[in-house]
């Protein structure tokens, strides 16, 4: 656009007159109270990093930054604070849920969207956010009393059938299969889905209908029109959705805890018993912690915060960029 | 749906032979694009037109399939001896799987087969997700009931159980009824008026059919004095800590979320960038580290547990749900209303103050019990800030204090029935408390959306 005015009065661009606003008094107050409560949240967030930081320093470095993050022990009597094995085991368990429960919850996005009637949808997400309100608490008890025993059985069929994938073979015959990685990921997996289905679903119901619409006029099926309009322009949408299910999983407590043992050493085989999170280690040991181990615990929950809020921060930044750009 | 499209489409085509028509006969010169001309079909774009997916034969495949499957399943687990039902489904959705596609592909195309896969897979992950939910809530009513009511025979179960499911049953068919005669412009103040008075003989009548069987002693004791073997103690502890908790919460958190929205959409200062990332930041906050928080600058500097700290921890939680629910309201409104309160020269804080806020005002409230029924169940961050506490404690602001999730959680530890039970009823409350509020918020929400678009 040129800034230069025009010579002989030609053409002039539709420039808007800059409005001077003047703000009265009350408008002033009402902008200041509001920006106050805005900055609550940001003090609230940099008290955390700032008071977590503090209090975990003693611990990490009774331990070493580097023993901290990869040793295996927590003996709060030596000071020795290792969350190595389970940072390893967190992920696992994150891991195994978003296998079990991303395609559930793709499906269930483009079942509301594209499959479903139109008069059942409301119904439908209502049902996800539902799901999304359940306490975890309560998932946890289910999973405990209700899925234990089936489970169990489908892990011992993935032992017996699936056992070419190292992550499904056992160190011994006759090893226990219950309050395992493979279980805590199952619960977990149900409680990411409706996070993953609603921010994704979200994404994929702005792609332009004309397109979809398009693609079956072409004679595409229903599955081409998905797989060629649908999943392509909700593709980062659908990765920041799962992202976003991925920090949910790794900052999941009271359910994890519920169904897992737990234990500090690294346990790849997800099926066996034994497992854990930092947030079951906080749980777990927060009750009869005293002195160092306190701050052992708040140097686990501060490395839990580090870890979730770069997750939800680059999740974040892709949904948002998605949602822009549809 | 079809029907009306097809109607649309054959005046569309009509229309465009009328005009081929007055072409030809009163004047050959008139320059018409007949394509371009007639306006397209007036439907809604909302709702596309779908051509029936499956035909008779390929419903007769998916029966097929489905049959072929739970005979194969079946056979397999008694050739193999297994007998866990979890085996027995595995098989029988793989066989279904993978029979809906082989027979679709020996009948058709691979494109269709691939569809035809495909929608099988959404399916089964749509009644996957629907199964565990009901599966769930069945799973915890079956075990939490026993201890909510007195000890009743199965007969009067029965009874009492049919009388409320009849008249949940008579409320919502006549709201139903009335509602399609309301919707099609024929109703009148009696078809108003019917379904609330109905609805509420309803509810009455539902409620004096349960509350004289229900187990009061559960929600008036607690369980200070009850060993783990002994009958009774409840649930009265709990309650009045987890009614305190989420008053505080709800009190620090709903101002300032509401507050936080409106700087977000409203004014939109120099802050709001910083400060969308760092709600965004918030809603993941994994809850056990909001706990954390509030324990490490308060609870572990010497002031010790206690509800208020436990308070300010779900308030934590809630901040970020209810900014951004509120968010979402307020992008709804409409900016005429914002422009012409403006034009009339009100300053932007009247604007807000009386006319944003309270076209907002349901949404607002939804989004409030949104964040309450999602704190109401956390237990993590409660854990670490009210620790829980097993005697009445009605002070908030000192002294351990019990709710509802911590409650169970604590009972859950217990390697004992009678306490396991204790945790099962509970956890019922607790579910009915978070299905009630959800359900209120939507209702609300609902309503005031319909009053927004309505006008």
């Amino acid at each position: 656009m040129p800034d230069a005015p025009a010579p002989d009065g030609a053409v002039l661009e539709d420039v808007p007159r800059p409005i001077v606003q003047s703000r009265t008094f009350g408008d002033r107050v009402f902008r200041g109270i509001s920006a106050g409560a805005a900055a609550t949240c940001l003090l609230i967030m940099f008290t955390t990093g700032v008071f977590l930081t503090w209090k975990a320093f003693p611990a990490i470095s009774a331990t070493g930054p580097i023993d901290f993050l990869t040793g295996d022990t927590w003996q709060p009597d030596d000071e020795a604070f290792g969350v190595g094995g389970l940072l390893v085991n967190t992920i696992m368990i994150a891991i195994t849920a978003l296998v079990i429960g991303v395609p559930v919850a793709l499906g269930l996005a483009l079942f509301i969207n594209e499959y479903s009637p139109a008069k059942m949808r409301p119904l439908l997400t209502g049902g996800v956010d539902l799901l999304a309100a359940i306490p975890s608490l309560i998932f946890g008890m289910w999973g405990l009393f209700a899925l234990s025993e089936p489970l169990s059985g489908v892990a011992e069929w993935l032992a017996s059938h699936l056992n070419a994938i190292p992550i499904f073979r056992l160190t011994e015959p006759d090893v226990a299969l219950t309050r395992s990685t493979f279980i805590a990921g199952f619960v977990v997996a149900i409680m990411i889905t409706p996070v993953i289905t609603s921010v994704s679903r979200d994404v994929m119901a702005q792609v332009p209908r004309v397109q979809c619409e398009g693609a079956l006029g072409l004679g595409g099926s229903r599955w081409g029109m998905i797989r060629d309009v649908v999943l392509p322009f909700g593709k980062s949408g659908i990765v920041g959705s799962i992202l976003l299910g991925f920090g949910r999983a790794l900052g999941e407590t009271i359910a994890v805890v519920l169904v897992i043992d737990l234990v500090f050493q690294p346990n790849l085989n997800i099926l066996e018993q034994g497992s854990g999170s930092i947030s079951a280690l906080i749980a777990t040991k927060f009750g009869e912690a005293q002195g160092l181990e306190i701050n052992g615990l708040i140097a686990a929950g501060l490395a839990l915060f580090i870890m979730t809020l770069i997750v939800n921060l680059i999740a974040r930044a892709i949904v948002n960029r998605s949602k822009l750009a549809g | 749906m079809t029907v009306e499209l097809e109607r649309t489409d054959t005046i569309w085509l009509d229309e465009s032979a009328d005009v081929a028509e007055v072409d030809e006969v009163v004047e050959p010169v008139v320059e018409r694009p007949i394509v371009d001309d007639p306006e397209p079909p007036a439907s809604d774009p909302d709702v596309p037109f779908r051509p029936s997916a499956l035909g008779p034969s390929d419903r007769l495949e998916f029966v097929l399939s489905a049959v072929s499957a739970l005979a194969f399943a079946w056979a397999l687990c008694l050739v193999m001896d297994w007998s866990a039902p979890l085996t027995f489904a595995i098989w029988a959705i793989i066989w279904f799987v993978t029979g809906t596609y082989v027979t679709a592909r020996a009948r058709t195309s691979k494109v269709v087969a691939m569809d035809r896969l495909v929608t099988t897979l959404i399916w089964l992950s749509g009644a996957f997700a629907v199964g565990v939910l009901g599966w769930m809530i069945v799973f915890v009513l079956i075990e939490g009931i026993g201890g909510l009511v007195d000890d009743l025979p199965t007969s009067e179960w029965v009874a009492r159980l049919g009388a409320v499911t009849l008249m949940v049953a008579v409320a919502v068919v006549v709201r139903w009824r009335l509602g399609r005669r309301e919707a099609a412009g024929t109703g009148t103040a009696l078809t108003r008026l019917l379904p609330r008075v109905v609805g509420a003989a309803c509810a009455v009548g539902a409620m004096l059919v349960i509350l004289p069987v229900v187990n009061t002693e559960f929600f008036t004791s607690d369980i200070a004095e009850v060993g783990p073997l002994d009958e009774g103690g409840g649930i009265y502890h709990a309650l009045i800590g987890t009614l305190e908790q989420i008053s505080i919460a709800t009190v620090i958190s709903v101002p300032i979320a509401i507050l936080t929205a409106i700087y977000l959409h409203e004014i939109k200062g120099r802050l709001a960038v910083p400060v969308r990332f760092i709600v965004d930041a918030m809603s993941g906050l994994p809850s056990i580290v909001a706990g954390l928080i509030v324990f490490t600058v308060w609870v572990n500097t010497g002031r010790g547990f206690s509800g208020a700290s436990a308070g300010v921890a779900l308030a934590i939680i809630m901040i970020p749900i209810v900014t951004r629910t509120a968010e979402e309201i307020l992008r709804t409104i409409d900016n005429g209303l914002r422009e012409s309160a403006l034009a009339l020269g009100a300053p932007q804080w009247r604007s807000v103050v009386q006319v944003v806020l309270p076209t907002a005002r349901a949404g607002l409230i939804t989004a409030s019990i949104l964040g309450v029924a999602r704190a109401i169940g956390e237990t993590a961050p409660v854990l670490l800030t009210a620790f829980g506490s097993a005697v009445t404690n009605y002070n908030p602001f000192s002294a351990p204090q019990s709710d509802l999730p911590l409650f169970i959680w604590g009972l859950l530890r217990e390697p004992n029935e009678a306490q396991i039970a204790r945790a099962w009823s509970a956890a019922v409350v607790l579910l009915l408390l978070v299905l009630v509020l959800f359900i209120t918020a939507r209702v609300i929400g609902e309503r005031g959306a319909r009053k927004r678009t309505g006008r």
